[in-house]
C-alpha cells in the first residue's frame, strides 16, 4: 500500500506540499528527490498506452535518460484515441487581454468540476497549462493564428474568457502528433523501446525486501502473434485511457477500454469516482440498431451555432413525422432552451448542463429526428452575421464530417445532435504524485480520476493529459525511483511473474471453452443499453439498483454462454473483445455501485432525487465532499469504500450558477 | 432517406503473412444504407461468427476519420468510392442494391499483410522516427508567442499536417511511393520558423529511410492526392523535392 | 552517390534529361516548320548540322539524354512495380485527377523509342550517317542527298502509311510530354499553391507547340503529295 494513505474509520486525507496554493508545486519540485544521470539508465519504466499522457510521459522519460519501454494497443502512437479531440486545449497565457490568470483557469476548472476534485492538484493543472502551449508550439504544431502571427484563442463552455488554443477542428490530432514526434526521435534514439500491437493484460506485483508490494512488470498480450510476454520495470504508468466504451455506444474508439484500470484494480490499486462520466451535448444522434459508435461535434460549434428545438409540441411532431423541414420554423417558434435557462452562458453551458437541458427538451416531448432524440444546432444566424465563409474557415472540416455521415448540408439546414457518452472523469486513484495506491504503480491522463472532478470543461483533457505526461509525472516518479537505484532488473521467471500469465492463460482457456450462443458484441450492446437506461444521464437509487441486478445478470450469461471463435495462439480480435468485456461488466458495475452510494447531484453523476426546483443539479457537500475509492475484495463481493476527504482551503464552494 | 440494400462483398481472405490468400464472397441482405461501410462489415462478421466462422480481420479504430487506422481499398479506391473520406466516414449509400464490392488489403511491399485485410504500417512510423520532428525537449521552451507566424504560412503547414498516416497515398501509388506521407511532415516542420534548424538534415533523413523500406519512385500521377481522405495536396511533394534537392546541392 | 541511390535523385536524373530532350524537340520542331516556309533554308540548317564537329558533339549527347532518360525509366519502373508488393489489386480505378499519361508513361516511352528507331532509319541513317562514313574514307549511301533533308521529307510523306505512323507516334509524344513536361516541374520543386496548376498549364501549351510544329510537317507534305497526285508508297 502506498504508504501516503492512512486511513482511519474508512476516511483519508493526501499530504500535499505546504505552502498557498501557488507556491505548492514549486515547493514540491524544490524539495523532491531526483535520480542523477548515471542511474537513470539503470531504471526501467513501463509506460503503457501512447496518448497525450502516454507518449508525452515516454518522449520526456526517455530525454531524461530512463529506459523506457511503451506499449501501444494500436499499430501506431499516432492512433490513441486523443488523436479525435476536436476543439481545444486550455491555457490561462491571457493573450487576449480578458482578464484571465492561473487562479481563474483554476476555480474554473475546479468549479466545472462540481468542487469534487483536490485543490492542490487542479493549481497545479492551471499552472504548467502555459507550458504546454509553449512546448507543443516548439514542437511544430501548427496552432491557428491572427493575421498578426500570433495565436488565436476561441471560448469554450464553463468560462468566460477565450483561452481555448486550437488548430482547426483538429486540436487533438495535432497535439498528439506533436507528442508522437517527440516520442519517435526517442524511439531513433533507443531510450524508448516501443511495443506496437500489444496489449497489457495484467500489472505484476512484487513484494521488496522490507515486504512491500511494488509494481513491477506487466505481462502483455501480443495481438499478432497470440503470445503472452512478460515485462519487468521498476515502475509501472498507466495511460490507458478512460472506460467510456462499457456504453457500448460512445466517442470513445473501438479499441478504446477500461481494462488496465481494472487489472490494476483487482491488484488492490483503489477505482475511484467510477460514476462520474461526461456526457458530451453535441453528437450526430443514434440511427439505427447496427450502430458501432457515435461520432462527437466539437463543442466549438456551440460558440457560433445556437441549439433549439419547436416552441409548439406539434411543430416537433410534424418534424417527426417528416412533415416538416426545419428551415420552415419561424424564429419565434424556435425555443434556445440554453439562451433562456442560462443568459449569462446561453449556449456555452458547461456540458453535463447542456447535455440535461437536452434531455429534459426530449424527455418533455419537444425532441426532433425520427427518434425524437435529437436538438437543433443552428448556424443560420452565424451565417447571416459572419457570411458564409468565416463560418466555413472556423467549422468546415466538421461540417463536412456532418455531411459525410448524416448526408445533409448544415450550411443549409440546422444540424442535429444529441449527448453521448463521451469522457471518464473517474479512472485509478492516484496521490499529487499521481501514484495509486500500490507503490510504483503511477495513472495519468484521463485512466487516473483526475483533476476534474465531477465533470470536465471543454477543451481540459488534452490539457490534463499533456500536463501529466510533459511537466508532472517526469518530476514525481523521480521521487520515487530516486529510491529505486539499488533494486536490480529482476527475472521475468519469478514466481509473481509466472503466476500472473499463468492466471491470465486459465482465464482465456476458459473463456475458448464456453461455446456458447452469444457474441461478444450482442452481450456489450446489452449492457450498453442497461447502463445507458439506468447509470446515463439521469439516474435514480431504482434505476441504480436495478443495473446492478441485470449487469450481474450478464455477466453471468458472458461467462456461460459467449461464443469465441479461433485460438489464443495467433490473431484472434473476438478473444480481445472478450477479454476488454469481462473487465467492463466490472467497471459497469462498479459505476451504478457508485452512483448509488452518492445520494447527490454533482457534475456528471445526477440523481433525480437530488435537483434544485429549477431542475439544476444539488450537491450535498456535507456527506458526499470525498472521492469515493473503492478497493476489490473479490469478485464473490462487493468492494471495499474508502473515501478520500476533500478539504477547500483556498475556494469557497458555491452552488454553481451559469444563469447570470 | 433510409433504405435497405442487399448487397455481395469479395473480401479477400489471409490466415496470415506468409500464407496464400483468396477472395471469398459473402451475400448480405437488409443493409441499412445509413450503416457505414465498417458498420456493414461488423455485420458481416457477427454472421460469421454464429456460423461459427472466423470473422474478417481488419483495422478499425476511432471511426470518425481522423486515427487513419482503417484501410480497405474497395472496389478499386483506397477509402471507397467517395473522395475526402476514409473507410470509416464512408457509408453504404454510396453503393447500390444488388451490387458486388470488392474489399482488398493494401498492397505495398512496404505495408506486408498480417491477417485478412489489415497490413503491417510500421514503416511510417521508421520514416517518422528518421527524422520527422523538431529535435526539442520537454521543458525550457520560449513563449509561444516569441515568434510570430505569418497566417497563411501556419494555414499551409496545418493542411500538410492534417494527414492522418493511413497509407492510402502509398496504397493507391501504381509506384507504391510514400512521397505524399513524407511531403507532408517534411513541408510542415519546412514552412515553420521552429523547424528549420533541421531542416536540411530532415528532407534526406526522411527520403532515405522511405527508399531503404523499399517504397516506389514517385512520378507525379497524382492518385495519392486524389485518393487521400485529408485532401493533402501534389504542392507538399514539390516541397519536399525543393528541399531534398536543395539540401543534396549544399553538401 | 545520390543521383542513382535516391528516389528523388532518380527522379531529378529523369527531369534534367527530359527536359533536355523537350528543349531539342522544340528546336527540331521549329527547324523542321522551316521546311514547310522554304525547303532552301531547311538545307541550310541540315548542312550546318552535318557531320561537323559541334553537330557531332550534340549528336552524341542527344544519344546520352535518350540513353540516361531510358535506362533511368526502366530502373524506375523496374522498382516500382517490385515495390507494389507480390499480389496485384483485382479491382483498379482511378478519378480523373489521374491522368492517363501519368499512368502510362513507360508504354509511351517504349512506343517513342521504337518509332525514333523508325524515325532515325528514316533520316538520320541516310543523312548524317552517310556523312560520317563519307568523312571517315567509306562509301555508303547517296552523298549528294546527305544533306538535302527537304528532300527526304517530301519522299517519305508522299507514302501515307508513313504520315499515319508518324501522327501516332506524336501523338504518344504529346501524351508523354503533357505528363512529362509538369512532372518534371514538379520533380525540381518548382511548383506551390499558385504555380500548381499554371506548370500544369504550362505543360499542356508546351506539348502542343512541340507536336504541332512537326505534325505541321507531316499534314503539309502529306497533303501536298495527295494534291500533287505524287503520293508514292516508298519505303
Amino acid at each position: 500500500m502506498n504508504d501516503t494513505i492512512k486511513i482511519e474509520n474508512g476516511v483519508f486525507t493526501v499530504p500535499v506540499p505546504d505552502g498557498q496554493l501557488s507556491e505548492k508545486w514549486t515547493n514540491y519540485k524544490s524539495h523532491q528527490k531526483l535520480v542523477n544521470p548515471a542511474n537513470k539508465r539503470r531504471l526501467d519504466v513501463i509506460v503503457v498506452g501512447t496518448g497525450l499522457a502516454g507518449a508525452s510521459a515516454a518522449a520526456s522519460l526517455g530525454e531524461l535518460g530512463f529506459n523506457v519501454l511503451n506499449f501501444c494497443i494500436q499499430d501506431s502512437p499516432r492512433r490513441a484515441h486523443s488523436i479525435a479531440a476536436q476543439g481545444g486545449i486550455n491555457a490561462a497565457k491571457n493573450y487576449q487581454n480578458d482578464g484571465d490568470s492561473v487562479y481563474r483557469l483554476f476555480y474554473d476548472t475546479i468549479k466545472g468540476g462540481d468542487y469534487r476534485a483536490r485543490e492542490a492538484n487542479v493549481y497545479r493543472l492551471a499552472e504548467v497549462a502555459n507550458d504546454i502551449i509553449d512546448q507543443c508550439v516548439a514542437q511544430g504544431v501548427p496552432f491557428a493564428r491572427e493575421y498578426g502571427g500570433l495565436l488565436d484563442n476561441r471560448s469554450f463552455g464553463g468560462a468566460q474568457v477565450s483561452r481555448t488554443f486550437y488548430a482547426k477542428g483538429q486540436t487533438g490530432q495535432q497535439l498528439l502528433l506533436g507528442a508522437y514526434s517527440a516520442l519517435s526521435r526517442q524511439v531513433h534514439k533507443g531510450s524508448v523501446k516501443l511495443y506496437h500491437r500489444y496489449e497489457m493484460l495484467d500489472v505484476v506485483l512484487v513484494k521488496d525486501k522490507n515486504g512491500i508490494e511494488r509494481a513491477r512488470g506487466i505481462i502483455a498480450r501480443n495481438l499478432v502473434t497470440g503470445k503472452l510476454e512478460r515485462f519487468f520495470a521498476h515502475a509501472v504508468v498507466i495511460a490507458t485511457g478512460g472506460y467510456g466504451n462499457v456504453f457500448f455506444l460512445s466517442t470513445n474508439a473501438m479499441a478504446s477500454n477500461g481494462s488496465a484500470a481494472v487489472q490494476c484494480y483487482r491488484k488492490g490499486a483503489f477505482f475511484a469516482n467510477p460514476c462520474f462520466a461526461q456526457i458530451h451535448p453535441t453528437c450526430i444522434p443514434v440511427h439505427g440498431d447496427y450502430q458501432s459508435k457515435l461520432t462527437l461535434m466539437s463543442e466549438s460549434l456551440r460558440n457560433d451555432g445556437r441549439i433549439w428545438v419547436p416552441k409548439k409540441k406539434e411543430d416537433a411532431e410534424a418534424l417527426r413525422a417528416g412533415k416538416l423541414k426545419p428551415t420552415q420554423i419561424k424564429d419565434e417558434d424556435r425555443d434556445f432552451y440554453l439562451e433562456r435557462r442560462y443568459p449569462a452562458f446561453g449556449n456555452l453551458v458547461p456540458r453535463d448542463v447542456a447535455s440535461r437541458a437536452a434531455k429534459e427538451r426530449c424527455d418533455a416531448g419537444f425532441g426532433v429526428n425520427n427518434t425524437g432524440l435529437a436538438v437543433f444546432l443552428d448556424f443560420k444566424y452565424a451565417i447571416e452575421r459572419l457570411g458564409r465563409d468565416a463560418v466555413e474557415a472556423r467549422y468546415g472540416n466538421l461540417f463536412q464530417m456532418y455531411e459525410k455521415i448524416v448526408d445533409e448540408n448544415p450550411y443549409e439546414t440546422p444540424m442535429m445532435i444529441f449527448p453521448a457518452i463521451h469522457y471518464t472523469m473517474g479512472g485509478i486513484w492516484v496521490d499529487y504524485e499521481l501514484q495509486t495506491s500500490i507503490k510504483g504503480l503511477f495513472a495519468i491522463g484521463e485512466a487516473n480520476f483526475s483533476d476534474h472532478g465531477a465533470n470536465r470543461l471543454g477543451a481540459s483533457a488534452l490539457m490534463q493529459g499533456l500536463a501529466d505526461g510533459y511537466f508532472v509525472l517526469p518530476y514525481t516518479i523521480q521521487n520515487y525511483l530516486a529510491d529505486q537505484i539499488q533494486e536490480p532488473r529482476l527475472s521475468t521467471e519469478l514466481p509473481e511473474f509466472v503466476k500472473a500469465e499463468q492466471d491470465i492463460k486459465d482465464k482465456i482457456t476458459r473463456l475458448l471453452n464456453i461455446k456458447g450462443k452469444r457474441s461478444v458484441d450482442s452481450l456489450h450492446k446489452e449492457l450498453g443499453q442497461v447502463m445507458w437506461d439506468n447509470v446515463g444521464m439521469a439516474r435514480t437509487e431504482a434505476s441504480l439498483k436495478e443495473a446492478l441486478v441485470r449487469i450481474k445478470e450478464i455477466k453471468k450469461e458472458f461467462w456461460n454462454n459467449v461464443y469465441i471463435p479461433g485460438d489464443s495462439a495467433s490473431m484472434n480480435v473476438e478473444l480481445e473483445k472478450a477479454l476488454r468485456l469481462a473487465d467492463f461488466l466490472d467497471v459497469g458495475y462498479l459505476m451504478a455501485l457508485d452512483g448509488l452510494n452518492r445520494n447527490e447531484s454533482c457534475g456528471g453523476h445526477f440523481r433525480e432525487e437530488y435537483q434544485t426546483e429549477e431542475g439544476e443539479a444539488l450537491r450535498h457537500d456535507d456527506k458526499y465532499s470525498y472521492a469515493a475509492c473503492w478497493q476489490y475484495r473479490g469478485e464473490d463481493q462487493d468492494p471495499e469504500l474508502f473515501k478520500e476527504d476533500l478539504t477547500y482551503e483556498f475556494t469557497v464552494r458555491a452552488q454553481r450558477n451559469y444563469k447570470s | 432517406m433510409e433504405k435497405s440494400i442487399n448487397i455481395k462483398v469479395k473480401v479477400w481472405r489471409q490466415a496470415g503473412p506468409k500464407v496464400k490468400g483468396m477472395f471469398e464472397t459473402y451475400e448480405l441482405n437488409n443493409i441499412s444504407t445509413d450503416a457505414s461501410f465498417l458498420e456493414m462489415i461488423d455485420i458481416l462478421n457477427e454472421q460469421l461468427v454464429k456460423e461459427h466462422k472466423e470473422p474478417v480481420a481488419f483495422d478499425h479504430d476511432c471511426r470518425e476519420g481522423i486515427c487513419g487506422m482503417c484501410s480497405l481499398y474497395i472496389n478499386g479506391h483506397p477509402h471507397g468510392p467517395d473522395q475526402e473520406v476514409t473507410t470509416c466516414q464512408l457509408h453504404m449509400r454510396k453503393f447500390h442494391d444488388g451490387q458486388v464490392i470488392t474489399i482488398e488489403p493494401w498492397r505495398s511491399r512496404a505495408f506486408p499483410i498480417i491477417k485478412d485485410l489489415m497490413v503491417d504500417r510500421n514503416a511510417y512510423d521508421k520514416i517518422i522516427q528518421a527524422g520527422g520532428y523538431v529535435s526539442v525537449n520537454t521543458g525550457g521552451i520560449p513563449d509561444a508567442n516569441a515568434i510570430p507566424i505569418p497566417k497563411p504560412k501556419a494555414d499551409e503547414a496545418m493542411d500538410a499536417a492534417s494527414c492522418i498516416g493511413c497509407g492510402a497515398c502509398a496504397a493507391a501509388c501504381k509506384n507504391g511511393s510514400a512521397m505524399l506521407f513524407v511531403a507532408a511532415k517534411v513541408s510542415q516542420l519546412a514552412l515553420l520558423p521552429q523547424g528549420q534548424v533541421e531542416r536540411a538534415a530532415r528532407a534526406k533523413a526522411m527520403v532515405a529511410k522511405m527508399d531503404e523500406l523499399g517504397f516506389g519512385n514517385c512520378t507525379n500521377t497524382g492518385a495519392c492526392a486524389a485518393e487521400c481522405p485529408k485532401s493533402v495536396s501534389l504542392i507538399h511533394i514539390a516541397r519536399l523535392n525543393r528541399e531534398y534537392l536543395g539540401a543534396k546541392f549544399k553538401d | 552517390m545520390w543521383l542513382i541511390n535516391s528516389s528523388i535523385g532518380r527522379k531529378f536524373v529523369m527531369s534534367i534529361t527530359g527536359l533536355a530532350l523537350v528543349l531539342f524537340l522544340l528546336f527540331h520542331g521549329t527547324m523542321n516548320f522551316v521546311a514547310i516556309l522554304s525547303p532552301e533554308s531547311y538545307n541550310a540548317i541540315c548542312h550546318l548540322l552535318g557531320a561537323n564537329w559541334y553537330a557531332l558533339v550534340a549528336t552524341v549527347g542527344l544519344a546520352v539524354l535518350v540513353i540516361l532518360h531510358f535506362t533511368f525509366a526502366s530502373v524506375l519502373t523496374w522498382q516500382n512495380y517490385k515495390a507494389r508488393g507480390k499480389e496485384r489489386y483485382s479491382v483498379s480505378e482511378s478519378y480523373d485527377e489521374v491522368s492517363f499519361a501519368s499512368r502510362n508513361m513507360f508504354v509511351l516511352g517504349v512506343i517513342i523509342i521504337g518509332f525514333m528507331v523508325l524515325h532515325l532509319y528514316n533520316f538520320w541513317f541516310k543523312m548524317q550517317f552517310v556523312e560520317i562514313v563519307h568523312k571517315m574514307g567509306g562509301d555508303f549511301g547517296d552523298i549528294s542527298l546527305a544533306t538535302d533533308g527537304a528532300y527526304y521529307i517530301r519522299l517519305l510523306f508522299a507514302n501515307p502509311v508513313y504520315c499515319v505512323l508518324y501522327l501516332i507516334w506524336l501523338g504518344a509524344i504529346w501524351y508523354h510530354l503533357n505528363h512529362g513536361v509538369w512532372s518534371s516541374l514538379q520533380t525540381l520543386g518548382l511548383s506551390n499553391s499558385v504555380w500548381f496548376k499554371r506548370i500544369k498549364c504550362i505543360g499542356k501549351v508546351v506539348a502542343t507547340i512541340v507536336v504541332l510544329l512537326f505534325v505541321s510537317v507531316v499534314v503539309y507534305f502529306g497533303a501536298e503529295a495527295i494534291m500533287n497526285g505524287t503520293t508514292a508508297y516508298v519505303w
